[in-house]
């Protein structure tokens, strides 16, 4: 009988394993320095918010990993012997393995202000972030100010999170317009609005200089970059994105760059370990996608084929058409295909954009300028079927085709308000405009 | 698996206290609530009317109040904020406070009415059913009764946390109009139109106290002797409406669950649901998610539509004559009707859906078997005795346990502390029936949108029937579950848009996917196929 080894029990490590279960009958050991159980990184938010409890974010119930006789441990793997095929743990403890899959996932970027390491300065990562954000933060009485440093998913949701406590914030921006490096300019746009409604302190084109200490080295304010301007807080958020966990795996033979390097099958450069999930690196990405992919839903994706490689059946990852969603506050998005912001956006990339009079909804739709393709679109307040633009997309179908189906596509529960017509007259105007 | 943080404490934690302004419109309602219980405890107010209206308007204008203010400052979208530290939703100190004060309430209700104030036979009524009494006369002519105040609170409770309810979704048209819905069903076919129609009777006609949309089962007693009497003396509208409480069980329900799922009834009309969704929203989340819990739900429930069954069929069976004289229906026809009727329901389930039952057959299996031994028994030992329990008493267990103690005390009572649906998920034989033909013969089910899950839990936490929505939109499978009432909360409460309440073709309703979608064509085909 095989000894899998798993490094991480993230979605990652936890679908391998899974899948591995389902498919044999190797030992498997899931190690984890974070918690005990696998729980839903995604939902973090909703501990603090008071939505759920950190129970309610295990997707399994304790049993469960007795029953699939799936082993775990709780510790923190220092160092990885590659020749002798064993882990050595933070307190001493070793095992050995047969293969070893490494997820690891990410941890909070840094980079490098002067006080990033002050008591009351944190990233939005772990189950540990979220209980260091109790303490800390845990009314507007205790903190009277956040100061949130990055307008990317996280940080929007750890402003959201504050402003359910009623805790003033403020929220530092790099870019002109929230996450437009993403985003297409009039959702964006919608979305600035929808956080300024949200009377949180929006700061656009604005950078973080400085993190000033009190005399308890806690942190007491901010100093922004353009106008030198101090900023009085009791909290600072980090939330300009993340990057791979790999320090530990630095000091092995595996190699490493931003991630851990693999090829499609998720194989390292050594024999019999393997790398999936936000730590993974890969050697070539598939059509724009990036070589690290810090989602959910990819590491879902390498996990289901990794435990097929891991199971005789060896299997590329080979994504499908690129998805992805999030949540703004109270308005959903969900991406299907490549609508590119203004930065990354090719010649040939052509958008038609709609927006709702109550700033709340619009779709932008992506297509080949010349042969009228459809790329992608983005939708935000207003729910949509991935299954049909899975489709779309494989059979290539044109922009004027989507616009004219995108009832087939609404995902809007039942009684909703429809806006195809709204949309598709717009969509005429625009080409008779040309 | 689901127990949220007990805040034991009054206060903690602050970010999620009461503003000043909610905290007055508390009171307000609290001051209405204490007149009601001033007159329970039989302090005597000189001009009634006035004194009953300044509490309802009081209890009702604390609740809307407090609504506003909590929901209407702030932007549309899902307002769960502090659900687990609230104290009375989290079974926190408040939680047990307004459990017990609940369940005392049904205690007296049902088992103690005259320290309501329930007059005996002749005599005038006081403390708090007195206070109903203006009331009651202006709407049907008589003095109060207990069920009477009962209803009106009921009424009330719906009215008021509805509105509540509306305000907090207000973003969802789908839980806007089931609301109103209810709200309106409750408010007329509950309690208006009854008391109307009782002022129709007189001494040469009466119909029995009849809520058209309470079906049986759950309006358990809708065939007993006094209520068919009553209904076939009263002529063609009694005729009418006998006819109408058959063809809504074996007709109507049936055409509209196939339809609709069992959401027409469960979250639409009925006034269980009513209550548990309007005043129960706030502790929707207690229900238990755990496997066991589902375990013993299947068990619970199919053994109170077993003997909800044999009940009626032995209280009937007791009436009815032994040759066509009084009843054209005989003891010995009405019981082949029965068996009949149940042995081909039976068979068509086992030949048509066995392989969607798996499982379950054998629960069906049992119960089929347990009732069609006991008509046999009714036949061989002629209704006299059911296996030494007469059908008198059997109806009377029926009525305490069943009726009293589950629907009501631990049912409605202890919402703070079980969560909202615990009757409908455990107890009620309707919900079991309609739950069944869901599962099996119905175009209802919850769509999930591909791979878009993010395993994040809230559909769970917020099902109030205790199911594990997310087991199975992680997994990119549609819900097909008989407990679901079809609230749709978890497709509200969604962040990331994945469910929807669809009525759709049987085909492909139920699916199961081991690669979800997002990875490329092929190995989702290899890997699915089966
Ligand atoms: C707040 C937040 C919200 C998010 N929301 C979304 C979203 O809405 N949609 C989306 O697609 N993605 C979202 N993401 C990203 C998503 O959660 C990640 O992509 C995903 O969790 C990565 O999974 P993973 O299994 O690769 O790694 P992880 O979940 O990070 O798991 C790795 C585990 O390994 C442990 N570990 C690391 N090193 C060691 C060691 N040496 N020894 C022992 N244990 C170790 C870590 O402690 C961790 O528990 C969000 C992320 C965050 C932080
Ligand atoms: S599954 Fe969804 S719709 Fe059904 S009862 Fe639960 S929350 Fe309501
Ligand atoms: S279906 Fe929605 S609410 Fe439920 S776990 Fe998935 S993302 Fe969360």
């Amino acid at each position: 009988m095989e000894h899998i080894v798993i490094i991480g029990n993230g979605i990652s490590g936890v679908t391998t394993a899974r899948h591995i279960r389902k498919l044999s009958d190797h030992k498997i050991t899931i190690i984890s320095a974070e918690t005990e159980h696998f729980f839903s990184r995604t939902a973090l938010m909703y501990i603090y918010m008071g939505h759920m409890t950190y129970t309610h974010t295990k997707p399994y119930e304790d049993w469960f990993w007795k029953k699939n006789r799936i082993e775990l441990k709780k510790a923190y793997v220092e160092h990885i012997d590659t020749d002798a095929k064993s882990l050595k743990f933070a307190d001493g403890d070793t095992m050995t393995y047969d293969k070893l899959v490494v997820a690891t996932g990410s941890k909070v970027n840094k980079f490098g202000w002067p006080g990033q390491d002050l008591k009351g300065v944190q990233g939005l990562y772990s189950k540990q972030d979220v209980d260091q954000l109790e303490a800390d933060a845990p009314n507007n009485k205790v903190c009277k100010r956040a100061v949130i440093v990055g307008g990317g998913l996280i940080g929007i949701e750890l402003a959201e999170m504050l402003n359910s406590r009623n805790i003033p914030v403020t929220f530092l921006v790099r870019e002109s317009s929230f996450w437009n490096g993403v985003l297409a300019e009039g959702e964006s746009e919608m979305l600035n609005r929808h956080i300024k409604n949200h009377h949180i302190d929006l700061r656009l084109s604005t950078n973080l200089k400085a993190i000033k200490a009190d005399e308890n080295g806690r942190v007491k304010s901010v100093i922004i970059e353009e106008t030198g301007e101090e900023l009085a807080c009791d909290l600072v958020g980090l939330t300009a994105g993340v990057s791979p966990n790999i320090e530990m795996i630095k000091n092995t033979g595996i190699k490493t760059d931003k991630g851990v390097i693999v090829n499609k099958y998720l194989e390292t450069n050594i024999k019999d370990v393997y790398a999936l999930g936000d730590c993974a690196e890969q050697q070539d990405p598939a059509h724009n996608r990036p070589p690290i992919e810090a989602v959910w839903y990819t590491g879902r994706m390498m996990g289901e084929v990794l435990a097929q490689t891991l199971c005789g059946n060896k299997m590329a990852y080979n994504p499908g058409h690129w998805f992805n969603s999030a949540k703004f506050l109270d308005i959903e998005y969900q991406t299907y295909g490549w609508v590119f912001g203004k930065k990354r956006r090719p010649d040939y990339e052509q958008h038609f954009h709609w927006k709702h009079d109550d700033d709340t909804k619009c779709i932008t739709i992506a297509y080949h300028k010349e042969s009228r393709q459809f790329l992608g679109i983005n939708t935000f307040g207003i729910r949509m079927k991935q299954v049909v633009f899975d489709q779309w997309l494989t059979e290539k179908q044109d922009v004027d085709h989507v616009v004219s189906h995108l009832k087939k596509a609404n995902f809007d529960p039942e009684f909703y308000a429809h806006y195809e017509k709204d949309i598709q007259s717009a969509f005429e105007a625009v080409l008779q405009r040309v | 698996m689901n127990t949220p943080n007990p805040s034991m404490s009054l206060t903690k934690p602050e970010a999620f206290d009461l503003s000043t302004k909610q905290r007055i419109y508390v009171a307000m309602g609290m001051i209405g609530l204490i007149i009601l219980a001033l007159a329970a405890f039989n302090v005597t107010f000189p001009y009634r009317p006035l004194a009953l209206t300044t509490a309802l308007v009081l209890i009702a204008l604390g609740a809307i109040l407090f609504a506003n203010d909590l929901y209407l400052g702030k932007m549309e979208g899902i307002k769960n904020d502090g659900v687990m530290f609230k104290s009375i939703s989290s079974r926190g100190i408040w939680a047990w406070i307004s459990g017990i004060a609940f369940t005392s309430f049904y205690i007296l209700l049902y088992f103690r009415a005259e320290w309501l104030g329930l007059a005996k036979e002749g005599a005038e009524n006081t403390g708090l059913v007195a206070l109903f009494d203006p009331l009651s006369k202006l709407l049907n002519g008589n003095p109060a009764s207990q069920w009477f105040v009962y209803g009106t609170l009921y009424t009330l409770a719906i009215l008021v946390f509805g509105y509540k309810f509306l305000l907090k979704y207000r973003n969802n048209s789908y839980q806007r109009l089931r609301t109103f819905s209810v709200m309106f069903f409750q408010l007329s076919f509950a309690f208006l139109i009854p008391e109307f129609m009782s002022r129709l009777n007189s001494e040469s006609f009466s119909l029995p106290y009849y809520d058209l949309k309470n079906i049986w089962p759950l309006n358990y007693y809708n065939f007993e002797q006094y209520r068919v009497d009553d209904f076939i003396s009263a002529g063609n509208a009694g005729l009418a409406l006998l006819i109408f409480g058959l063809l809504s069980i074996f007709v109507i329900t049936p055409i509209l669950t196939y339809k609709y799922g069992k959401r027409w009834y469960c979250s639409w009309v009925c006034g269980c649901g009513g209550l548990a969704e309007t005043a129960g929203d706030s502790f929707r989340h207690l229900s238990d998610k755990r496997q066991f819990a589902w375990k013993i739900e299947r068990w619970v429930v199919h053994s109170v539509v077993v003997f909800v069954t044999l009940m009626t069929t032995a209280v009937v069976y007791s009436y009815l004559g032994e040759d066509s004289s009084t009843y054209w229906l005989t003891k010995s026809t009405f019981l082949i009707g029965v068996g009949s009727l149940l042995t081909i329901v039976f068979a068509l389930v086992m030949i048509f859906k066995r392989e969607q039952l798996a499982k379950d057959a054998q629960y069906g299996a049992i119960g089929y078997f347990v009732i069609i031994m006991v008509l046999i028994g009714l036949h061989y030992f002629n209704g006299s005795d059911l296996f030494l329990f007469r059908a008198e008493s059997l109806r009377q267990y029926y009525g305490f346990l069943i009726g009293a103690i589950f629907s009501g005390v631990i049912g409605t009572g202890f919402y703070p502390i079980f969560g909202n649906r615990v009757w409908c998920r455990f107890g009620c034989p309707m919900a079991a029936i309609l739950g069944f033909q869901q599962r099996l013969f119905s175009k209802f089910r919850i769509t999930t949108n591909g791979g878009q899950c993010i395993s994040c839990g809230n559909c769970s936490t917020y099902c109030e029937m205790g199911i594990d929505v997310r087991a199975y939109a992680q997994k990119g499978e549609n819900i097909v579950r008989s407990s679901c009432v079809g609230c749709g909360i978890c497709a509200a409460v969604c962040p990331r848009g994945v469910l929807k309440l669809e009525n759709d073709g049987l085909k492909g309703r139920i699916n199961s996917n081991d690669i979800l979608l997002g990875n490329d064509v092929n190995l989702m085909d290899l890997v699915n196929e089966k």
